[in-house]
């Protein structure tokens, strides 16, 4: 068996770990987005997966009950109401009318029991394109000004 | 002033345009008056671009609102500081941005070499021009800096409109580092153009030997250096301002900036497989266009929008300029190394497992494992989408699963690596090599678990750690012992002397050294704590060592921004220590609202201390307090890397002692198996530049 060999089998093993600990990682973090819509859809194990949804907070929906924050996420016309029970305090940017992202799971009384908020501030203002008024409008793309990074 | 930007651009465009034509007239005709002509157009952007980027920053500092760019990322009120980052705030400007480092890259290339390398240059010339065409094609077709508000007026013409006051700059980046953080990733990123414009331009002309292998790793060096700095302010600073207490999330904009700071790591070191062995040329060529390639996915991901990411800056349609500028550039190589296949050959094989060539080849192995990885999690959104039709993110779990073993195989491999000899080490000097460093790193660890460092991951980093510095510790000790002896002159002056002697292998010594620190930083996070509580005037929280006392809350206001700020006296060990005062601040021109983290910083942990806002049952202050062991050792070790960088990229000081080439088992190579660092001194010759 040659120095080439030897490094070859080395190089196997090495992937293969790496492969078997991306598959766990993997599997531990996966998450899917979907949309408020969509979720109505979904059967089975498919709604108790890890998940992402995005939506607007509709406004006076905050309401902060002791060790967690109620609010709804409106998107098309359909609402979901979460709870967040995150440890972390909500974003700066996170107020009525703002665009959120949750992470956490369905439950079976379709609530949704949030871990981690992001908002986008919606109060980032855009100039309007040429040929519409110049005067300010609320920037659908945002800046993403605050939003919060998850992990750690 | 917007007509002359907006001339200067174009100008830019055509000069760029030009130069890729006459470039490739002047390659194939051989006229040496076409190609000098190319190279001046591609200096000649420079001086276009720069016009355009001077006109640009005139409107932010004239407070000209009537250019779109100025309205939507300044106001009056932002301090001068600002106005000029504001430059980089947003897409259009960004863009402009890149275009013109690397017009300073190309017209540095182009300038300094004008007499050297005439068989080389025009390819590079054309080459970099390309890249420049590009860019400049966004600049002046698709992402216009240079937009004029206008609106209609009463009988619907369009007339130029004016803003008395801008939007204000995002407050995120209202904070110093964020005015050079993006200067240096962007030198990073345009940076990885000029080797790689190098490496293709070798290998379209064929270039004799192994020349532009030398001037590629100095390009290279200097645009990694830059991208580390780049990576580290920015960790920084997603560390001082966001207020999460972390540094690191690996958000696709960091992934981004990572990929090519990881394969243009490989390159470096791989690099010297060819130098010293002529081996691994088709690896180093590939390496150099991926890097490349990579800074492009990168600009595009933090451009575009692809992917979503705490950087989310506005979508656009612009990916699809990026994805065809890929395409062409991996047709462009793939079609040049088919071409040229053939003059890619190695020279030598493998000779022993246990041998310097090994330990580069795992190192690039996993180097590219991991960038693979990173690559593969930050774009799974998008492929999974593609595929699968469902949107599916990873998270931190699985970039950390991933890359903390490889990082701290990585790190092994940075203490055995140098000191293993090229070709076949033998197990005598393995073991006189590695007993002492070995022997300290376990003792390193007996004492770290004792003391709490009770993480297998963090434990190992330790023992590696200590392993790797000693190992580098009794290379510049042997070193300088024989110049010591020789000389004799005194220990310090010998070290000096050693390093000065060969700055490539001393200095990347000490970029090693500079990531073991970074590596113990990282290594303190499972010791991290956190508390949060609200806290009246007089109330006190105990985090570890510290007592945070409150003692006043005040309100502040200015034209920029007016904020809500606490006074936290913090205790330790029953003493005074140091006053806190973190903040929230509600920015005027943008109304949004941004914590202040106040953060007091030792070598042994950070405190760190939100506001966190009003409680909205008690109407109290809440604060956040953590506590955040080793954290400074990260921004220590990254300030070492970048001295290391500069020290390696020092000429080599002459020495009155000349020995004869190495050749093929020389009694250098003997020596060098014998003591390293001796052999070192006695390669000397062989020429690092």
């Amino acid at each position: 068996m040659n120095a080439r060999h030897k490094f070859l089998i080395g190089s196997g093993i090495i992937v293969a770990t790496l492969l078997a600990l991306a598959y766990v990682g993997f599997t531990q973090s996966k998450t899917y987005y979907h949309t408020i819509t969509e979720l109505s859809t979904l059967q089975g194990a498919s709604l108790h997966q890890r998940m992402r949804v995005s939506g607007n907070v509709r406004a006076g929906s905050i309401a902060r009950v002791a060790g967690r924050v109620d609010f709804v996420l409106t998107e098309q016309g359909r609402d979901l109401p979460i709870s967040y029970v995150g440890r972390d305090p909500l974003p700066d940017t996170f107020k009525d009318g703002a665009q959120a992202l949750v992470e956490g799971k369905m439950l079976p009384d379709n609530h949704f029991e949030a871990e981690q908020v992001q908002a986008k501030c919606a109060s980032k203002y855009e100039a309007a394109p040429v040929g519409t008024s110049a005067a300010p409008q609320p920037g659908q793309t945002s800046t993403g000004a605050g939003a919060r990074p998850s992990g750690n | 002033m917007d007509i002359l930007g907006s001339f200067a651009l174009l100008l830019a465009f055509l000069a760029a345009v030009y130069a890729v034509l006459a470039g490739i007239a002047g390659i194939l005709t051989r006229r040496t008056l076409l190609t000098k002509s190319a190279r001046n157009a591609g200096m000649a952007v420079f001086v276009l671009v720069t016009v355009a980027v001077g006109c640009l920053e005139y409107f932010f500092f004239t407070n000209d609102f009537s250019i779109v760019y100025v309205v939507e990322h300044s106001n009056r009120a932002l301090p001068g500081f600002y106005k000029f980052a504001a430059l980089w705030a947003g897409q259009e400007g960004s863009l402009l941005f890149w275009s013109w480092l690397l017009s300073i890259y190309a017209f540095l290339v182009l300038f300094l070499n004008r007499k050297r390398h005439p068989e080389l240059m025009p390819y590079v010339g054309v080459v970099l021009a390309g890249v420049q065409t590009f860019f400049l094609t966004l600049n002046n077709f698709v992402a216009t800096p240079f937009r004029v508000l206008a609106g209609p007026d009463g009988a619907g013409v369009m007339r130029l409109a004016k803003m008395s006051e801008g939007h204000g700059l995002t407050p995120l980046l209202q904070y110093p580092e964020m005015v050079i953080h993006p200067p240096m990733l962007y030198l990073g990123y345009t940076g990885f153009s000029v080797p790689f414009a190098f490496a293709l331009a070798a290998l379209l002309g064929r270039y004799p030997g192994e020349k532009w292998i030398h001037i590629t790793r100095r390009w290279t060096m200097i645009a990694w250096c830059f991208q580390s700095i780049g990576i580290l302010l920015g960790a920084h600073w997603a560390y001082a301002m966001l207020g999460w207490g972390g540094y690191w999330a690996w958000d696709p904009v960091e992934n981004a900036s990572l990929l090519p700071w990881i394969t243009g790591t490989a390159f470096l070191h791989s690099v010297m497989m060819q130098e010293k062995r002529g081996m691994m040329k088709v690896w180093n060529v590939w390496l150099v266009f991926t890097t490349f390639m990579l800074c492009i996915l990168g600009t595009m991901l933090t451009r575009s929008g692809v992917v979503s990411s705490v950087h989310a800056f506005a979508q656009s349609s612009i990916g699809s300029w990026f994805v065809g500028f890929l395409i062409i550039t991996f047709v462009v190589c793939f079609a040049a190394y088919w071409k040229n296949r053939d003059y890619l050959r190695s020279d030598n094989q493998l000779d022993s497992l246990v041998s310097r060539e090994s330990s580069f080849l795992f190192n690039n192995l996993i180097l590219l494992a991991a960038c693979f990885a990173v690559l593969w999690g930050t774009l799974f959104p998008v492929l999974s989408e593609w595929v699968q039709g469902s949107k599916i993110s990873v998270g931190a779990p699985f970039f950390n699963k991933v890359n903390v073993p490889i990082a701290l195989f990585l790190l092994l491999l940075t203490g055995v690596g140098p000191l293993l000899a090229w070709r076949k080490t033998s197990f005598d000097a393995l073991k006189r090599n590695f007993a002492w460093p070995f022997g300290g790193g376990i003792l390193a660890g007996i004492i770290g678990f004792i003391f709490g460092f009770r993480d297998i991951y963090s434990l190992l980093c330790l023992i590696l750690g200590v392993f790797v510095t000693l190992t580098i510790g009794s290379e510049f000790f042997r070193g300088a012992r024989v110049i010591a002896s020789r000389d004799g002159t005194n220990f310090f002056t010998a070290t000096g002397e050693l390093t000065m002697r060969n700055t490539r292998r001393y200095g990347g010594y000490v970029i090693h050294l500079g990531m073991v620190l970074v590596f113990i930083g990282i290594a303190g996070t499972p010791f991290n704590k956190d508390l949060q509580k609200e806290m009246a005037v007089g109330e006190s929280l105990r985090i570890g060592p510290y007592t945070v006392l409150c003692q006043n809350f005040d309100h502040l206001d200015n034209a920029n921004f007016e904020s809500d700020r606490a006074t936290l006296e913090v205790f330790k060990n029953g003493k005074s220590d140091m006053m806190l005062f973190p903040e929230r601040r509600l920015f005027h021109a943008s109304q949004v609202t941004e914590t202040m983290v106040a953060i007091q910083s030792s070598p042994l942990r950070d405190l760190y201390v939100v506001y966190a806002g009003r409680s909205p049952e008690s109407g109290k202050p809440v604060i956040h307090a953590y506590l955040l062991p080793l954290i400074k050792w990260i921004w220590f070790g990254g300030i070492v890397v970048v001295l290391g960088t500069g020290l390696a990229l020092l000429p080599n000081r002459r020495t009155a002692l000349v020995l004869r080439p190495a050749t093929e088992r020389s009694w250098a190579d003997a020596i060098a198996e014998a003591t390293p660092a001796i052999g070192a001194v006695a390669r000397r010759v062989e020429g690092h530049d």
